[in-house]
């Protein structure tokens, strides 16, 4: 297992240095130039050359690659082109708002997700599945950013319950940090929600025709029992594998969901480096992203072998 | 006992106690009295006024930085950190004497030295300041509190350059900083104005705060007015949160979390309108005046002729309903190359304005003017709404008149490169653009950098107009206002001629606030005089 968890490792390598390539010749020639979103829109076009020329802008393609990987290599991910701060820096102010928005998002999904799925299958071809099948059809169509403007006018305008926008640090206080993330977190997981809930459903049925699980209820255990206990654990794989491509999901509807909710997150912090082509901070987010993707599809394939003692590395 | 029993009074206590949590407003949390929250109209990505000329950064600059004059309401220079000045030897010499008392936010006094090399770093940047500095023969501060200029030629407009609001603002910083390049950004931001920069609470892309500088000396006389008179701060703290999206923004205005959105969208102001908890103001009397801006250095538009005929298409009224609805106050359709609440604003040559609009007539004019169907690329941005729909008319008109339109859509940092090619529309350069300007930046000729024909160095379109620059120099030696005008005048009925740019009419920027919130100035967002009343 340790060796199987090391290569798997080893091998992010590869693929972390493949996405640096593809992320750095990718903004190479994506239109666009900082100089002249820092100049402003009065600078001449003398004035913007000169801020190209000393933010070495001008310099050939090699010679900024070369010299971001070495940086890279050790342990630079550079400075940000518009606020002179270095990358490192304005990941570890935006990290834990983004964190704690997904890590919320996951246990609410898995939450809610997993019992509405059991009980659609459970209850197939009745009311019930189909009252959760219709919410999570319902869940998948509907955008992210419809999803939380409703929730706001809902919860934050009319009934004044909860926060319209921005992030409360956890230092701050629990209750604090939850009021901010709540909405956000519902606005986010819908989509997750549903995806969930109808993998559980798909994978319990499979499960529940199964001849031991005809055994179980023969022997007189508990609808509850057999459902949670026996069905539910040899349905996790296929469950486990959607939560964990699922991040993915996340990522994106994380960086409408921080616009909508003004949450000072890393998609927020990737948004507005695109719009003005800050390259560093654009480069360091998205191999933090990758290599987060990375590790979570590892975790996932090691969390097969709790789920799955037959499965081995 | 029940377990059922258990479970339902645990779950009712558990609710009760979390309902008065649940239903205190948040309108609370934005009534810290001592703290205004305020919404930008865009991140402080860049902390250094000199470095860009971002409006964001300007507005930053005047909270963190003060200036030696500052502008009233009548657009006239007021000594700001002057306790006064002279003039001897026909205007030749100019002595400035500092305020006593001022200091910086790291302690330090205000020294005239420190002034020189701020004047000095701000006119390497400033088209006024570049003015200013190729009249002047030697700057120096022969004392702490003394700058003197030697001009080479009377410099009248010393005083205006030195207290203008447009950007780039006269920021006076100390010495150690002023002596950056001035195409490298300042490190620290240390000002002498009434608020201190908290670079410790910076987060960029979210939030910017603000203290009150305990050691800021504001004038004991005059009003506050623009950013001329007193600098009182009346907030402890001033958080600017960067809120990106309209409706967050205003949901956040309307539930009370934020104090003061500095430029909600036209298209929520009818809502805006309907809570009599926000008060909408149109602070900026200069306005926002728009153009259209063709490349002159290539077909069609190097042909004075073509973009002559073109204005006969123009219906101003028509681009401001397309950015600001059909609501009148919100806009101005009678607007020339200079903003209309400048004294230099004049109706010179504004005829071409007047009357319906004839496209087949204009179509007309531009074929006799020699044009041969060349493909026209107009540059569209689409993530501002109100370059948007500028561009959109502009298309429209484009179209109407005949041209063979190509619209190439883009966002605006896209468009910010593009317009610096000046390779042909072929090889990946452009015909035309919209944009527009703060009103304070076409009050006059001076920082007006698209009414520019100086070629090659002019602002992108690269427009050749010797008539106008030479009237431009003679602009900067007028002795009053009655022969600046008289100059400005001719300089508009030249730009008629040449037509640097189409100007396609002013919209007036709104600004909205919490009823408490009162003290707002007039011009651009100023935080001192601003106060909480309820």
């Amino acid at each position: 297992m340790l060796g199987y968890v090391f290569r798997r490792i080893v091998t992010t390598i590869p693929v972390m240095a493949v996405v640096a390539l593809l992320v750095f010749s990718l903004l190479y020639i994506a239109p666009g130039d900082p100089a002249a979103v820092i100049a402003g829109d009065q600078a001449s076009p003398e004035q913007i050359a000169h801020i190209r020329a000393s933010l070495g802008l001008d310099r050939p393609f090699l010679v900024r690659f070369v010299d971001w990987v070495w940086r890279i290599l050790h342990g630079d991910l550079g400075t940000s082109i518009f606020t002179n701060l270095p990358v490192s820096h304005m990941i570890a102010q935006r990290i834990e708002p983004t964190l704690s928005l997904m890590v919320l998002t996951l246990l609410l999904s898995v939450v809610i997700a997993i019992p509405m799925g059991v009980m659609a299958a459970a209850k197939q071809g009745t009311w019930v599945d189909r009252v959760i099948m219709v919410l999570a059809v319902l869940g998948f169509s509907t955008p992210v950013f419809v999803i939380g403007y409703v929730l706001a006018y809902v919860f934050a305008l009319q009934l004044n319950w909860l926060p319209v926008q921005g992030y409360t640090p956890l230092a701050d206080g629990f209750w604090p940090f939850l009021q901010n993330l709540i909405l956000p977190a519902f606005t986010l997981g819908g989509i997750y929600i549903a995806l969930i809930a109808r993998i559980t459903r798909t994978s319990m049925l499979e499960v529940l025709s199964q001849d031991y699980v005809r055994t179980a209820r023969a022997k007189g255990l508990g609808f509850g029992t057999v459902l949670f206990v026996h069905a539910l654990k040899n349905a996790a794989v296929p469950i486990t594998t959607v939560i964990g491509l699922g991040v993915a999901l996340l990522i994106g509807g994380a960086v409408v969901t921080e616009s909508v909710f003004a949450i000072p997150g890393l998609g927020r912090l990737t948004v507005d480096a695109i719009l003005r082509r800050d390259y560093p901070v654009i480069q360091g987010v998205v191999l933090l992203f990758s290599f987060a993707y990375v590790l979570v599809n590892l975790i996932v394939d090691l969390l097969y072998t709790v789920f799955d003692p037959r499965i081995r590395y | 006992m029940r377990r059922r029993s258990i479970l339902k009074a645990t779950l009712a206590s558990a609710g009760a106690a979390a309902l008065p949590l649940l239903s205190r407003p948040f309108a609370a949390r934005g009534a810290e009295r001592k703290v205004l929250r305020f919404i930008p109209q865009a991140d402080l990505a860049v902390l250094d006024p000199i470095w860009t000329t971002a409006y964001v950064t300007r507005n930053h600059g005047f909270l963190v930085f003060d200036t030696l004059f500052g502008i009233d309401g009548s657009f006239k220079p007021q000594p700001q950190m002057l306790e006064g000045y002279s003039t001897e030897n026909d205007g030749k010499l100019w002595r400035l004497k500092l305020r006593e008392g001022l200091k910086f936010h790291d302690n330090t006094p205000v020294l005239a030295r420190d002034c020189v090399a701020s004047i000095r770093r701000w006119g390497a940047r400033d088209a006024f300041g570049q003015a200013l500095l190729a009249a002047t023969d030697e700057l120096s501060a022969p004392d702490d509190r003394t700058i003197v200029f030697r001009l080479k030629r009377p410099f009248p407009l010393l005083p205006d350059a030195l207290g203008k609001a447009a950007s780039n603002m006269p920021a006076m910083m100390p010495e150690r900083l002023a002596n950056t390049d001035p195409f490298k950004p300042v490190t620290e931001m240390v000002g002498s104005g009434p608020y201190r920069f908290k670079a410790d609470e910076r987060v960029p892309g979210a939030r910017v705060v603000y203290e009150r500088f305990e050691g800021y000396v504001p004038r004991t006389s005059g009003v506050a007015d623009w950013i001329a008179g007193p600098k009182i701060a009346y907030f402890d703290r001033i958080e600017w949160n960067v809120i990106p999206d309209p409706s967050t923004a205003m949901a956040a205005l309307q539930s009370g979390e934020m104090d003061w959105w500095e430029q909600p969208t036209f298209d929520l102001l009818p809502l805006l309108k309907r809570n009599n908890r926000i008060v909408l103001e149109f602070p900026d009397p200069t306005g926002t005046p728009a153009m259209i801006r063709p490349n002159h250095l290539w077909p069609p538009f190097d042909n004075p002729a073509i973009r002559r005929a073109l204005l006969g298409a123009i219906d101003q009224r028509e681009f401001m309903i397309a950015v600001a609805g059909t609501d009148p106050s919100y806009w101005r359709a009678d607007v020339g190359f200079f903003a209309p609440a400048s004294p230099m604003a004049s109706s010179a040559g504004m005829g071409v304005f007047a009357g319906k609009r004839d496209f087949d007539k204009v179509k007309r004019e531009i074929a006799e003017a020699g044009y041969k169907g060349e493909r026209v690329v107009l540059m569209l941005a689409t993530d501002f709404p109100v370059l948007q729909a500028m561009g959109n008319v502009a298309a429209d008109v484009l179209k109407r008149v005949g041209f063979n339109l190509d619209v190439q859509a883009m966002d605006w940092g896209t468009l910010v490169q593009r317009r610096a090619k000046k390779d042909s529309p072929a090889a990946g350069g452009w015909n035309v653009f919209c944009t527009a300007f703060s009103g304070l930046d076409q009050f006059n000729p001076a920082g007006h950098v698209a009414l520019r024909g100086n070629g090659a160095k002019a602002w992108f379109g690269w427009p050749t107009a010797p008539k106008i620059e030479s009237l431009r120099e003679a602009w900067f030696a007028a002795r009053d206002t009655a022969e600046q005008k008289k100059i400005c005048e001719e300089i508009q009925k030249q730009a008629f001629i040449d037509v640097p740019y189409i100007p396609i009419g002013m919209y007036f920027q709104p600004t909205a606030h919490q009823s408490s919130i009162t003290g707002l100035l007039k011009g651009l967002p100023l935080f001192w005089n601003v106060r909480r009343t309820a």
